[in-house]
């Protein structure tokens, strides 16, 4: 059972809106054990130029896993998640996600190749705010490996 | 986190001081809600090592997370991270036990770039070995 590759260089249309909400970033900042302010004190993010408290580096898996989860569950692709390891993981900014933001996470199917008995699987997922900025490019890739591995 | 680095200062080269991140399953149960990320091998033991796993392990975006607070807690908050990647490399196993598991960072300034970029390589380790490869951040300094 391999990957569809009739999936490869597909983009899907983008998620619902996701508003980036002041406690969400705490409790992602508390969850990681971050205790920069910047996460949490508007004054702190203030001081440090920027409109609201910002969400850490890694906070926009949040909402390109919302965008990647139903495309990762099509049936078609042929994917089995059971078999998923998260390989690589990689973010582009333009600048930091911060609370106030609304944005949507569009995926890319930018990848589809085989290493040895596994498949490997990149999605690039731009995520911009409903006014259309992008705002951060998520580049993941999963590995599926094969059951006899 | 105190103080601020500035673009002048940083020499190619120049070691940042290693930190390490000491955590137990209960973060994993906090980031398994922050996340959305309900995969039983973060929280379900029995499930872990029934897929062949040797205990429950880290989410790697955990793992990825702690050197990002590495990277953020050199630069300062003046700094802006622009791009940050990684490769998972191993797992962070986290035994049912009350020490939990650590990881432990370490980087280096490799590159300085036009408009005050500098890029760091970073290495992450739990236990015996090497759980992120291939880790880069670059940052804004003012």
């Amino acid at each position: 059972m391999a990957l569809n590759r009739d999936y490869l260089g597909k983009t899907f249309p983008p998620t619902e809106p996701y508003e980036v909400s002041r406690e969400k970033l705490r409790e992602f900042a508390d969850a990681i054990g971050d205790p920069n302010p910047v996460y949490r004190s508007r004054a702190a993010a203030g001081e440090a130029g920027f409109p609201d408290v910002i969400a850490p580096p890694t906070f926009p898996i949040v909402v390109s896993m919302a965008g990647s989860a139903p495309v990762l569950a099509d049936p078609g692709l042929n994917l089995n998640y059971a078999m998923v390891v998260h390989s690589d993981q990689r973010f582009v900014y333009t600048r930091p996600l911060h609370a106030g933001d609304v944005v949507t996470a569009q995926v890319t199917i930018s990848d589809i190749k085989s290493v040895g008995r596994n498949s490997v699987l990149t999605t690039a997922t731009a995520i911009r705010t409903v006014e259309g900025e992008l705002v951060v490019t998520a580049y993941s890739s999963i590995v599926e490996r094969s059951g006899e591995a | 986190m105190s103080g601020q680095v500035s673009y002048a200062d940083v020499a190619v080269g120049a070691e940042l001081p290693p930190a390490s991140y000491h955590f137990t399953r209960l973060s994993l149960v906090k980031y398994c809600g922050a996340s959305g990320d309900f995969n039983p091998i973060h929280w379900n033991e029995r499930f872990a090592k029934a897929v062949g796993l040797p205990d429950l392990i880290a989410h790697g975006m955990f793992t990825m997370a702690q050197a990002g607070r590495y990277v953020t807690d050199w630069a300062g908050p003046g700094a802006v991270v622009v791009e940050f990647g990684v490769r998972f490399s191993a797992p962070v196993v986290v035994p049912d036990d009350d020490r939990g598991a650590t990881i432990s960072v370490t980087g280096k300034v490799g590159e300085k770039l036009e408009g005050n970029l500098v890029a760091l390589a970073l290495t992450a380790r739990s236990g015996e070995g090497k759980v992120l490869t291939r880790a880069r951040a670059v940052v804004r300094l003012p």
